[in-house]
């Protein structure tokens, strides 16, 4: 199980079929879709799906050290796009979230995975992620508590792009 | 000042309550320390030698009289009745327990203040000078948006976790009185010759182990792009900046390694997909937060004073105290007042009690509009004073032990906590502030050398700014002993410059004489008035190093 959290309509939720494996290892098992490193996923593909004629069955992990602007050409034929933290303190994955929602428009699933902790669930959150797959030696349902975070933003982000000054005014 | 809405309220509450479940989680064993630490850093609290020290935000240095006395009360209720000053404006407990620190918040959170993004990797306390809003040389009152920019980054999502400190300055005025150039942002605000307000941006300065002063980004930037130009930095940052070693980490490392224009041309491309977009400042906010900062009902008043010009010519040490801790304002008949927290070998540069503190207040509210500053060399300002009341404050300073009259002098000494308190400290730092104070306590020879900045860093972070001091003292480790070496020739403000190293280091005992040499070489090549820094400008630092290591080389 992937000690998996998914936002569907904005209400979160355990999920426990998740049949998704990320791929960082060599062997692939047989029958699961696999979430793999760019270039080991346009190996794996078929010719339909490279020349975007057919959706893929596999989704794409992009690393810490990626560029998400690399994975334009694909983001019509991919059914999910997982980012990497290597380290909770490792702050990149933010950004590429943010350039897959605004810059690149991906309104699939985009998932963390790695270190993924209760306390940076809601910072994942506003950038843009909606599934998170917590640390496997962690409870998932209380890292559920870390999603909501607090109600306030001064800043805007991928799922609120306006800044609380342009809110404030309104009220 | 800037006094906080339902918002900031309800941003400052939630964040307590959510650090004290965190804290929970901690003592529960829940958090392991690998997770909670960041999360504490986050909250301004580090774990030291002996202790945690919390770390409180005062936003561009302005406190009010209410706020100052709750700082008091946690020095007396919490810690060791005293609190320090830090060269970011900010304030340090030295000696607080894990347990209360979320009770440490919540009385901070009644008067609007909090500990948040005081440390980590994340965008620091937004600094500028202490004389915002007054200063006679301002050309524009950057406060607000120093407090815009104080919103925009604080538990901004994208940028919570970046590779390293980031810390963003501002200046207003003629004069850099905030030490701009040594920050990962800088800006300078102006206005061009239709009012029009604008930044030159400059970025990739910094201190630490690899001391880079900034350099100009962008000039000319309206002020409506300020978030967006600066968002974009930090996304270029975030995601390209180093990961794999701290110490080169700081954005000054990626723009050195990118060189300057290739920086700014990833900048650029970045922020031309948003600068038109949300990010761009409304004058309605501008106006909002600038309201905040309309100046306090000052009296039309003469500018000169027949009380003041009277105590002046009659008491000489008054005299003194003027010539050094009084700065010109804004408008007629008042005065800025710095109340120097450097008495000498009595308390550390930068500590102030609890006592001290109270008593700050109760000035601040009798003589001003209950306003202090505190300003980047750890001294306290009273923005707004009557000159006719300067005499009585005077006396009244020097009751409580602020009245030191040596701002800028060389017993000024900006000085970190170092090894007394620091874990990360080579050496300690106090103990040098306090030997060279002592040696320099005859008060007419100090004055009579004039201006010289004198900063001590414990280690290489460089928490006590020692490359822009004039006379700047860095403790290093040798062998589990601790030495100290020396750098001449460092400035701040607009004209700021690296120190040079004079040579080989020296043990603690012996850095009060290696700075009388130094201070001997000063007075043998000064020409008439001139400034310690012209001297080592005009004739290099050979005669310094000269004097310093013959004599220290001589046979007995």
């Amino acid at each position: 199980m992937n000690n998996l959290i998914s936002l569907r309509d904005g209400a979160a939720q355990v999920v426990t079929d998740d049949p998704w494996i990320v791929l960082r290892e060599d062997h692939a098992p047989a029958d699961s879709p696999l979430i793999l490193p760019l270039a080991r996923w346009r190996e794996r593909q078929a010719p339909a799906v490279l020349q975007g004629a057919a959706v893929s069955r596999d989704g794409l992990l992009l690393g810490a050290d990626d560029d998400p602007m690399e994975l334009q050409p694909w983001l019509g034929v991919l059914p999910l796009i997982a980012i990497d933290f290597p380290s909770f303190r490792d702050g990149r994955g933010y950004s590429q979230a943010y350039l897959l929602r605004t810059r690149l428009g991906w309104r699939g699933e985009l998932r963390a995975v790695g270190d993924v902790l209760r306390d940076q669930l809601s910072h994942m959150r506003q950038c843009g992620f909606d599934s998170f797959a917590v640390r496997e030696d962690k409870h998932v349902h209380d890292a559920l508590k870390g999603l909501a975070g607090m109600s306030v933003q001064y800043g805007r982000s991928v799922i609120e792009p306006r800044p609380l000054f342009r809110r404030r005014s309104q009220s | 000042m800037y006094y906080y809405d339902e918002y900031d309220h309800a941003l400052v509450r939630e964040r307590v309550a959510q650090f004290r479940d965190q804290v929970q989680r901690r003592l529960s064993g829940e958090l392991s320390e690998e997770e909670f630490l960041p999360l504490r850093l986050h909250n301004g609290l580090y774990l030291q030698k002996h202790a945690y020290m919390l770390r409180v935000a005062i936003p561009y240095g302005t406190l009010s009289a209410r706020q100052l006395r709750t700082l008091a009360s946690i020095a007396r209720d919490y810690d060791r009745d005293y609190g320090h000053f830090t060269t970011r404006q900010n304030i340090q407990f030295n000696w607080i327990e894990l347990e209360q620190v979320p009770d440490i918040l919540e009385r901070l959170a009644e008067v609007e203040m909090h500990a948040i993004q005081t440390s980590g990797n994340c965008v620091r306390n937004i600094t500028t000078e202490a004389f915002a809003g007054v200063a006679a040389d301002e050309l524009l009152d950057p406060r607000p948006l120093a407090e815009i920019l104080r919103q925009w980054s604080t538990v901004n999502p994208e940028f919570l976790f970046l590779p390293r400190k980031f810390k963003i300055a501002l200046c207003a005025a003629e004069q850099d009185r905030a030490a701009v150039p040594m920050h990962d942002v800088g800006l300078y605000l102006y206005r061009d010759a239709a009012g029009e307000l604008l930044a030159r941006v400059m970025v990739g300065g910094g201190l630490g182990r690899t001391p880079i002063l900034s350099q100009v980004i962008r000039d000319g930037l309206p002020w409506q792009h300020l978030l967006s130009y600066v968002e974009a930095i930090l996304r270029v940052y975030n995601r390209h900046g180093r990961r794999d070693n701290k110490y080169k980490a700081r954005i000054k490392i990626l723009v050195k390694a990118l060189g300057i224009e290739a920086f700014a041309a990833e900048v650029e491309a970045e922020w031309q997909h948003i600068k038109d977009g949300p990010a761009e400042l409304t004058d309605a906010e501008y106006q909002r937060v600038a309201a905040a900062f309309a100046p306090p009902p000052y009296a039309a008043l003469a500018d000169t004073d027949l009380d003041f010009g009277t105590a002046l010519a009659g008491d000489a040490a008054f005299a003194r105290w003027v010539s050094r801790n009084v700065q010109p304002h804004k408008v007629p008949g008042y005065a800025s007042v710095v109340l120097s927290t450097k008495p000498g070998a009595s308390l550390p540069p930068g500590d102030v009690t609890s006592a001290q503190m109270d008593a700050v207040a109760g000035l601040a509210e009798r003589y001003g509009f209950g306003e202090i500053r505190v300003a980047h060399e750890q001294n306290l300002v009273l923005p707004d004073v009557r000159k006719a009341d300067l005499h009585p404050l005077w006396q009244q300073a020097v009751s409580v032990g602020l009245g030191s009259a040596n701002i800028g002098l060389l017993t000024d000494v900006i000085a970190c906590p170092g090894g007394d308190y620091c874990a990360l400290a080579n050496a300690k730092s106090i103990p040098i502030a306090q030997a060279i104070q002592q040696r320099f306590e005859d008060a007419e020879a100090l004055h009579a050398l004039g201006d010289i900045s004198l900063n001590i860093s414990g280690c290489m972070n460089a928490c006590g700014h020692h490359h822009i001091g004039n006379i700047g003292i860095l403790g290093v480790d040798k062998n589990g002993s601790e030495w100290y070496q020396v750098t001449i020739g460092g400035a701040q403000g607009k004209a700021s410059a690296l120190g040079k190293v004079i040579g080989p280091s020296f043990s603690a005992a012996e850095v009060p004489e290696v700075i009388e040499r130094l201070v001997e070489t000063f007075d043998e090549q000064r020409q008439g008035d001139e400034r310690f820094i012209d001297t080592v400008q005009r004739v290099g630092i050979e005669p310094f190093k000269a004097r310093v290591y013959r004599k220290a080389e001589a046979p007995a």
